[in-house]
């Protein structure tokens, strides 16, 4: 579980660039849940995330991840460090071993776990994101886009987090990437009840489409938190903050606001569908 | 005006550790015509060859067969690489790695400079351009001190101050947040508008490239559609097959179909979709 | 955290100084040095400490700035002026035992210490002059502005100031990007603080190639986009900001040299 306190981080204190990058932040987060962090740039995420593994400490406030104090001073760094893994936006960041193999085995290196239970993590990770047996041997340099980001996903999986982050796991990649890899965030969410899942993005319906609770940072504080219907289903104020609902959304919104009987929560093409079929169905029998 | 004759163009990649050469067929046979003043989208995944053909016009990247003339230069000519290079200026992905110098002002005018043209005539170019996309204000800015669409319009920017006739743009948005992209693309869209600017876009973005007047749709170096907006994106299925997406409400226009509800299948946006949907149920809950 | 990092230490301003042509504030510096060690007569170090003294007040750079500029030198300070003081041989005025040995301040040695302390504080107050008054790229443009003479002899004058515009452009980037890679490294495990100096130079293994390669993708990136713009090297460029010098400059040079005339006379005329 991950319990943030009164959380506030100011950024270069005493500099002329100080900046309040994070607010007063509340929030408890329970083991196996699917979390999106949605929200503009600037508006704290990245910091936010930054903070669960201890990367940077609050200026005041306190962080628990499954009861343990992340931000006392004499918190065991490694210990939070392997407890909560983050898997930065760009994978280009982290890869540097000579083969996909190597690469994955860093973490659990730096655990100094036996070169057995090694080869069974990387082996075990490499197959959870679907990388092929044959690609292990290959330099990561050489993989495609969305093939380097399943390989930085699997470095940060077989160190076994019991929270896993991925900042933007979806940026830059074209449809078929972006797919791949919220469908392996779901698999990794299905088979691994007690994980904490945590995804940063941009894209409002990867969040209708992937996730179960939604956090919305705005301008340094969380400003809505609940589940996707709950977010989701206060489309005004959204708006208001910047941020969108996905466009299928907006058109049942309007629909329904024509006077039409439609659910309210509609977030996903399908889900329109089935809504949209029952309701002309109902005018042709008429 | 663009236009390429049969154009191919392989890639010739050696292996290091075998020292074995193959050659990758990326363009096949290409024939288009982009006409003068035209906002054409090509739109396809990572790997179709989108890219590659953007390249060759703006002669970075010369033809292994055929040919590819912009305004009836052709780009094997030696003596013509610079007339094409000011003609078609190009635009690419990432922000930071298409920026020279340290300041905003000194970024536009680093193109003119390179062409020798007059200190005066520089300088109004370079104030004329910074309007044209709203960055006056930023002028004395280090690019360090922009938001990822801020350094983008500054590209832009930078490729207008040498006069261009044509703006390509390779991905310009791929690794912008949704703020970014909206900025870019009615900078965009205003530039076609009012200055008559040829734009010709690369993107992987399916909202983006149904703003266009023209989109083409390329995978494995081939052209597979072609058309407007409307005529493309209602081939659901073909799109999905390659990887890439539809708009939300097209979808649902076609799901409907599927199911025998009579609504037209060239819906690309909420408005069209929610007049359809309109007509359909004809205020039947009301 | 590395975004905001100030490149060299340039205060954007209006002032007199600022607006000076950058060539000649180059030249104008080299020959404030070359005075600060000519003169040799109390009178002078006092008319040109006041000189130093109405030039900081003309650029309004807050004195503090220039203080800040020093304080990194201050163990050179402390070094200079012991040697000298203890070093220089002349007639002893104060002896200090130290188990066998005695050290011997003499009078020459303290008249000496106080002499490199000066020349050393205003060497730092002259150069911090210019860096905190000229914008790196308007260095960089001087500098290749001066050198321009000698690319008859080949050297690469053009080529040298662009690469030091792109190195000055690229700092803040590549400092953000060793926070992230330092950051992304750290969340594996990767510790790059503790240990002896080997352990800690095989640490930097996982940070320095992410890093280089990345430098090298942009350098390559970054040479297409130069090109796409019609980069072909200094040949036939023309430049926005001409480096031409103005009325500012003439005055500038006018009172540098009035000054200069009165420090020769106070060298010569005032007997010591």
């Amino acid at each position: 579980m991950i319990k943030a306190e009164n959380v506030c981080y100011v950024y270069q204190i005493g500099m002329p660039f100080e900046r309040q990058a994070l607010k007063n932040i509340n929030l408890e987060i329970d083991d196996g849940s699917l979390v999106a962090i949605i929200g503009h740039t600037g508006s704290g995420k990245s910091t936010l995330i930054q903070h669960f593994n201890a990367l940077v400490k609050p200026t005041s406030g306190k962080i628990e991840i499954d009861g343990i104090n992340v931000t006392s001073k004499d918190a065991d760094l490694k210990l939070v460090r392997r407890k909560v893994g983050i898997v930065f936006q760009y994978p280009e960041h982290q890869l540097f071993e000579e083969t996909v193999y190597k690469d994955i085995a860093f973490g659990p290196k730096n655990m100094g776990l036996s070169d057995e239970e090694i080869d069974r993590r990387v082996r075990e990770s490499a197959k959870m994101l679907g990388i092929k047996e044959k690609h292990l041997e290959k330099s990561p340099f050489d993989l495609s886009g969305g093939q380097k980001r399943r390989v930085a996903i699997a470095g940060v999986l077989a160190m076994r987090p019991s929270v896993l982050i991925l900042d933007e796991p979806t940026a830059g990649l074209d449809p078929k990437g972006r797919d791949d890899i919220l469908e392996i965030i779901k698999k990794l969410h299905e088979k691994n009840e007690k994980m904490i899942i945590i995804f940063v993005s941009h894209s409002m319906e990867d969040v209708a489409k992937t996730a179960e609770k939604v956090i919305v940072m705005n301008e340094g504080h969380v400003e809505m938190m609940g589940t996707v219907d709950e977010v989701f289903s206060k489309s005004k104020k959204l708006q208001e903050i910047g941020l969108d609902v996905p466009q299928i959304t907006r058109l049942t919104n309007k629909l329904k606001d024509a006077g039409y009987d439609l659910p309210d929560n509609i977030y996903t093409v399908e889900e329109a569908a089935e809504a949209i079929k029952k309701l002309a169905g109902g005018v042709r029998n008429v | 005006m663009i236009e390429t004759c049969n154009l191919s163009f392989i890639y010739r990649k050696e292996d290091i550790d075998t020292g074995k050469v193959t050659e990758e067929l990326a363009l096949k046979d290409l024939s288009i015509k982009i006409e003068k003043g035209s906002f054409t989208a090509v739109l396809g995944h990572n790997g179709s060859g989108k890219s590659t053909l953007a390249k060759h016009f703006n002669a970075i990247l010369l033809p292994s067969g055929g040919k590819v003339y912009i305004n009836g230069m052709d780009t094997l000519d030696e003596k013509k690489v610079f007339n094409i290079r000011q003609c078609a200026g190009m635009v690419f992905q990432n922000p930071d790695n298409q920026m020279v110098a340290a300041m905003v002002e000194d970024e536009v005018a680093f193109a003119p400079e390179n062409l020798g043209v007059s200190p005066k005539e520089i300088r109004r170019r370079v104030d004329e351009c910074l309007a044209a996309v709203n960055m006056t204000k930023y002028a004395f800015c280090s690019p360090s001190q922009l938001s990822g669409g801020q350094k983008q319009r500054v590209a832009i920017a930078a490729v207008l101050a040498m006069k261009p006739d044509i703006l390509v743009l390779d991905e310009p948005t791929a690794m912008l947040d949704p703020m970014g992209r909206r900025e870019v693309m009615e900078t965009i869209k205003r530039l076609n508008r009012e200055q008559g600017i040829t734009v010709v876009l690369i993107t992987h973005y399916m909202d983006e490239a149904s703003q266009a007047d023209r989109t083409i749709v390329m995978d494995d170096g081939e052209i597979v559609l072609d058309g407007t907006p409307k005529e493309v994106f209602k081939n659901v299925e073909k799109l999905k097959a390659l990887g890439l997406d539809v708009p939300q409400v097209t979808l649902l226009a076609y799901e409907l179909r599927k199911s025998g509800i009579n609504i037209p299948e060239d819906i690309l946006t909420e408005d069209e979709c929610f007049d359809a949907l309109n007509n359909v149920l004809g205020g039947a809950s009301r | 955290m590395f975004k905001d990092i100030i490149i060299g230490q340039y205060i954007p301003g209006n002032s007199p100084l600022h607006r000076m042509n950058a060539p000649i504030k180059i030249i104008l510096t080299i020959f404030y040095i070359i005075i600060l060690f000519f003169i040799n007569n109390p009178i002078s170090y006092l008319a040109f400490a006041l000189y130093t003294f109405i030039l900081v007040l003309v650029s309004k750079v807050p004195l503090k700035m220039i203080l800040k500029g020093i304080r990194p030198m201050l163990w050179i300070f402390i070094f200079t002026a012991v040697v000298n003081l203890f070093m220089t041989p002349g007639e002893t005025v104060w002896s200090i035992p130290i188990f066998k040995f005695t050290l011997n301040i003499t009078s020459e040695g303290i008249i000496q210490g106080a002499k490199m302390l000066y020349r050393l504080f205003f060497l730092i107050t002259g150069t911090s002059l210019l860096t905190l008054t000229t914008s790196p790229l308007q260095l960089t443009d001087g500098i290749e502005t001066l050198l321009r003479p000698l690319s008859k002899i080949k050297v690469p004058s053009h080529e040298i100031a662009m690469m030091m515009t792109i190195a000055i452009r690229f700092i803040p980037t590549l400092a953000e990007e060793t926070d992230k890679i330092m950051k992304a490294q750290t969340a594996r495990g990767a510790d790059f603080e503790s240990g002896n100096i080997i352990r800690r130079a095989k640490a930097m293994v996982p940070l320095l190639i992410p890093l280089f390669v990345s430098a090298f993708r942009r350098a390559d990136e970054l040479a297409t986009a130069m090109e796409a713009r019609c980069y072909r090297g200094g040949m036939g460029r023309t430049k926005m900001k001409e480096n031409k010098a103005g009325i500012i400059d003439l005055k500038g040079c006018t009172i540098f040299v009035i000054a200069l005339l009165v420090l020769i006379l106070l060298e010569i005329l005032v007997e010591f």
